[in-house]
């Protein structure tokens, strides 16, 4: 029996132990770090941390007198852990802010927690457009330095139909950033003439298109694609044994061709267009320096999801700048955060009155091509055209574009289709 | 959606069957023999596809990784079964919990070893073109993994009607009581036949690899369709397998064309009312 | 006297529980009150595991259920966030009872490993909607609940408030569960386990008795869901997968099946593995995994046999092969069946 006593307070001793967490230090910076470290998305949160930690080390973790803390949480990918994890880093580590998520999901059900406990919540991927669009107000702690899901879609769509791409077949993952970036495209382009003839909604991480392709129809001369996950390979590869590219063009959302997965690609790809805010070919002495940096230190070039950390990184400093090196509160920092003008490696970033980037936004086409300062021919997305400082509503006026329905599955309809 | 829709269709899913049945037939043996259900069957199917990748970018070669790969696989399988299934040989819920504990330490050690980043597999450019055959486009790969399939398939088949090892296993399967009764060493059959199956994911995950890519979470993602294949088909029994497999492979396919919405409530809503009805599936035992 | 030591124990841990968890930090309330749900769910399976011997991997099926019908109510219909909620509840658990009457009527057809794949389908299907019904759960996105209910004073939103209310259910579903097991039909459901046959020859209705277990047990995982929704205020497809189920499985086997407070044991073990080791060192999941294999090597009573002053009634364990080979059919009461007789 006291065998048992002796076990029973050991125990109690070591699970105290475990449980006690030191307190924040004064001119202490804590960030939680979110990124889906397990699963097919392993590759992603392997660029975020990458970027945001290379901001770190090149400024030896002192952002302007404030000691960065850096603590990472795997949300393998699932709103449900993520949201568990979230509240660890702010209820065991005491964190400031948190950082990241990568799926719309993640990002919808991160969005009320920041409220809830009143966190900083900065998204630097999650692209869901309502966070920062219908919903702004709900969530008054949540700020972004990304993007939204339909803000490169806008001027992608008036781009496509001013050079000459006509009927489009949609072949999106079947979830929130798809609809939007599919109906920011769609909303574009069909005001400028274009007809998109057909939409496909493949669950995140389909492998296998082949139903897919095989319904696609015969008089569409463009293919717009967005895999999200596991596919993202093989949905370019399966067009092309299909015979649909090179016969038909070949378009999509930025992330289907982004560095993330660009170097395992083929030549399947050559000649892809898409739009996003960021290519590892621009050619602005920011961006050369950064994405020469970045592949000396990790091996390969940045993608955009380490870009759009670094610069997160790079943002907080700039508010650390600002108050000396001291947390000023969450509601202060956000403030101070809005109000920044930075030139990132992506080029100037501003923020507008519902807490998004207006950023430049870039056109580009895979091109297999030596670049300057690397030996080989490579896969690299060369911009052909810049929209200069986008934001979220493009051309669009704020107040009547708000009103207007959200993107989704139904929305805008498929006039086109039969 | 003209008959070449349809008949493009059909193809996709047969083919996709033909990598299903790889996977199921190994799941179903092991059931039939050992009367477990192995849940780390997908995880052997992922193993196998890291496995080839490091043979090809050791060796180059790919036609190598295959039996290298399913190989290695079965080796490990046989491993498990000795050293950890084997001890619990009477209590068969144990077993099936154990094979669980391997899942989360091989998750664990590919994702050491290897990231956690999408992969695929390439195969010889050969085999990367398409057949136009009437306008249809039929890659050439997908006809590689049928051709594999049925030859995987004849191949078992004859093993097990023809000769004396094949009688044993179907000995073991009937009735292990009677079969150790006249002699035979069921526990070294046992251990062959895990391997055996392993061996099959194996190879179901080598070639698969160019087909369905390889990353962390594929494994519990094929799983459930290896269980559907096996439950339609019947535990223990190779020509159930195959039409398992096929039905499976169909059933997806079809599916997500004509009802997206509801494409796994498609797949397998008509499993419970065929187990309803035939609990042991089509051709199982008992 | 020696009987009533064990309840004691229970009580007094449940106490301790009560009272210690709030003062503790934020995540451990947040983490005890997460163990608590997945007890009630891991009891309900331990109902079928444990005492009729039926091993299931579908159960996360009544959690899913649960938790999006919590979900579907407060989201698009705005009901059960405020006195609505104990309404809420009690629709959780029937619909939960009544699923398990729909699919007893199918998995009970099979037996041993063949329910186990049936209850697998079925969980699956489960999962199917949830995942592809877009329009009624959200699809991939799951569902964000917009908080928890506040029933008068009451604001649940406060995690210690919480905590209080889903122990409160904790205890009651545990002491119903205890009352039932104790009962003349609990009793016979071990008698189930150990031998059906001869139950059946004793004039028994086995399938009865067995359909009633899956009933309730449906209940109380429809229960558990209702709570789990609220947790994080969120519900997804994650939720519902074979990985869930699988979990839940071996909550109850490394607890230590037929006790009803091993699953207890079992989700707190494995959620502190889970969610605390995960923090200290990045290979927890061999520390996970290898702890699974041991303890089915070496402790294939459960932790609780630890604990246990005398060996279990019956030498072969709990849970015997026979909870998955197929016993006979009616009419085959005279037959010699594999692994029956030892």
């Amino acid at each position: 029996m006291t065998n048992k006593w002796f076990r029973a307070v050991g125990l109690s001793v070591i699970v105290a132990a475990s449980l006690w967490v030191p307190q924040a230090l004064a001119d202490e910076l804590r960030i939680g770090f979110l990124a889906p470290a397990t699963g097919s998305l392993a590759q992603i949160a392997t660029d975020m941390t990458n970027g945001f930690r290379m901001y770190l080390d090149d400024h030896k973790g002192d952002f302007h007198g404030a000691k960065i803390t850096f603590i990472v949480g795997d949300t393998e990918a699932k709103p449900a852990v993520a949201v568990l994890q979230a509240e660890k880093l702010i209820k065991q580590n005491h964190v400031n802010m948190l950082i990241g998520g990568v799926l719309a999901s993640t990002g919808y059900a991160l969005a009320p927690v920041s409220t809830r406990e009143k966190t900083v919540y900065i998204s630097s991927i999650p692209a869901s457009d309502n966070l920062t669009q219908r919903d702004a107000d709900k969530y008054p702690y949540f700020v972004r330095t990304g993007w939204t899901s339909s803000q490169p879609s806008h001027p992608f769509g008036e781009w496509a139909c001013k050079h000459g791409y006509k009927k489009v077949v949609t072949i999106a993952a079947d979830y929130a950033f798809g609809y939007e970036v599919v109906g920011g495209f769609q909303k574009t382009f069909e005001a400028c003439g274009g007809k998109i003839i057909q939409k496909m909604w493949p669950p995140i991480n389909t492998v296998d298109y082949s139903p897919y392709i095989s319904s696609i129809k015969a008089d569409a001369d463009t293919v717009f694609i967005l895999p999200v996950g596991a596919g993202t390979l093989q949905l370019p590869q399966q067009l092309m044994e299909a015979g649909i590219i090179p016969k038909m063009h070949l378009i999509g959302c930025g992330t289907s061709f982004d560095e993330f997965i660009l170097p395992h690609m083929g030549d399947e790809v050559i000649g892809a267009i898409s739009p996003l805010q960021w290519s590892a070919a621009l050619q602005t002495p920011k961006a050369v320096a950064f994405v020469k940096e970045y592949r000396a230190k990790f091996g390969k070039v940045p993608s955009y999801f380490s870009e759009s950390n670094y610069t997160t990184a790079m943002i907080i400093d700039a508010v650390m700048q600002e108050t000396h090196g001291k947390w000023p509160g969450g509601e202060q920092f956000i403030k101070l955060l809005t109000a920044l003008k930075v030139e990132a490696p992506r080029g100037p970033i501003s923020f507008d009155d519902m807490r998004n980037p207006v950023q430049n936004i870039y056109i580009r086409q895979v091109e297999k091509k030596q670049m300057d300062g690397y030996p080989n021919a490579e896969l690299w997305n060369v911009v052909i055209q810049t929209y200069p400082q986008v934001s979220q509503f493009w051309t669009f006026n704020e107040a009547e574009y708000l009103k207007e329905p959200s993107y989704t599955r139904d929305y805008p309809p498929c006039k086109y289709c039969e | 959606m003209d008959a070449r829709f349809w008949l493009l269709q059909l193809f996709n899913g047969v083919s996709y069957g033909a990598l299903l049945f790889l996977l199921g037939s190994g799941l179903s043996l092991i059931f039939g023999v050992m009367r477990i259900v192995n849940l780390a069957h997908g995880t052997f199917f992922l193993l196998a596809g890291y496995v080839g990748l490091a043979v090809i970018s050791g060796t180059g070669s790919w036609w190598l990784a295959i039996p290298a790969a399913a190989l290695a696989i079965a080796l490990l399988g046989v491993a498990m079964e000795r050293l950890f299934l084997r001890p619990l040989g009477s209590e068969p819920l144990r077993q099936v919990l154990l094979t669980f504990g391997f899942v989360l330490l091989i998750q664990q050690a590919t994702l050491d070893i290897w990231g956690g980043s999408n992969f695929e597999i390439n195969p010889p450019a050969a085999l990367m073109h398409s057949l136009v055959l009437g306008g249809l486009y039929l890659p050439l790969y997908r006809i590689f993994i049928i051709a594999v399939a049925a030859a995987i398939g004849v191949l078992l088949s004859l093993v097990l009607d023809r000769t004396r090892a094949g009688a044993v296993v179907r000995a073991t399967v009937d009735d292990a009581q009677m079969a150790r009764g006249v002699g035979i060493d069921t526990s070294r059959v046992s251990m062959l036949t895990f391997g055996l199956g392993a061996l099959l994911a194996g190879l179901g995950g080598v070639i698969g690899g160019a087909f369905l890519g390889i990353y962390p979470g594929l494994d519990f993602e094929i799983l459930p369709l290896a269980f559907a294949v096996v439950i339609i088909g019947g535990m223990g029994s190779l020509a159930g397998a195959a039409i398992g497999a096929i039905v499976v492979g169909l059933a997806d396919n079809f599916g997500k064309v004509l009802f997206p919405q509801a494409s796994y409530f498609t797949l397998y809503a008509p499993l419970v009312l065929l187990l309803a009805i035939r609990p042991t599936g089509l051709f199982g035992r008992e | 006297m020696k009987g009533h030591r064990k309840p004691l124990a229970v009580l007094a841990l449940l106490f301790a529980v009560a009272v210690l968890t709030p003062h503790t930090t934020p995540f451990v309330l947040l983490l005890v009150t997460r163990i608590l749900i997945l007890a009630i769910l891991a009891m309900s399976l331990d109902l079928l595991l444990g005492f009729t011997g039926i091993a299931s991997l579908g159960h996360a099926a009544f959690l899913g259920l649960g938790a999006y019908m919590t979900a579907i109510l407060a989201v698009r219909y705005n009901f059960g966030l405020g006195w609505g909620f104990p309404l809420v509840i009690l629709f959780g658990s029937l619909l939960g009872a009544a699923t398990a009457a729909l699919f007893g009527l199918f998995a009970l057809r099979a037996r041993g490993v063949y329910f186990l794949m049936i209850t697998l389908a079925l969980s699956q299907c489960v999962w199917g909607l949830a995942y592809r019904w877009d329009s009624l759960t959200g699809g991939d996105n799951g569902l964000n609940l917009p908080g928890r209910p506040v029933l008068g004073v009451i604001r649940l939103g406060n995690d210690t408030a919480f905590f209080y209310l889903v122990f409160a259910c904790f205890a009651v579903s545990l002491l119903a569960l205890y009352l039932f097991v104790q009962s003349p039909f609990g009793k016979s459901l071990v008698g189930i386990r150990e031998h059906e046959v001869r139950m059946r020859i004793l004039g028994y209705n086995t399938w009865l008795h067995k359909y009633i277990v899956f009933v309730v047990s449906g209940a109380f995982g429809g229960l558990a869901g209702v709570l789990w929704a609220h947790v994080s205020s969120e519900v997804s497809p994650d939720d519902v997968t074979l990985a869930t189920s699988v979990d839940v499985l071996l909550m109850v086997v490394l607890g230590g099946p037929g006790t009803l407070f091993g699953g207890v044991v079992g989700a707190a073990i494995v959620v502190f593995l889970r969610e605390y080791l995960s923090t200290l060192v990045p290979w927890w999941q061999y520390v996970l995994g290898g702890a699974y294999v041991l303890a089915i090597l070496y402790l294939p009573d459960g932790v609780l046999s630890i604990f246990r002053q005398r060996p279990p009634p019956l030498a072969a364990g709990p849970v015997s092969a026979e909870a998955l080979t197929p016993s006979p059919g009616p009419g085959d009461e005279l037959k010699i069946n594999q692994g029956g007789i030892e």
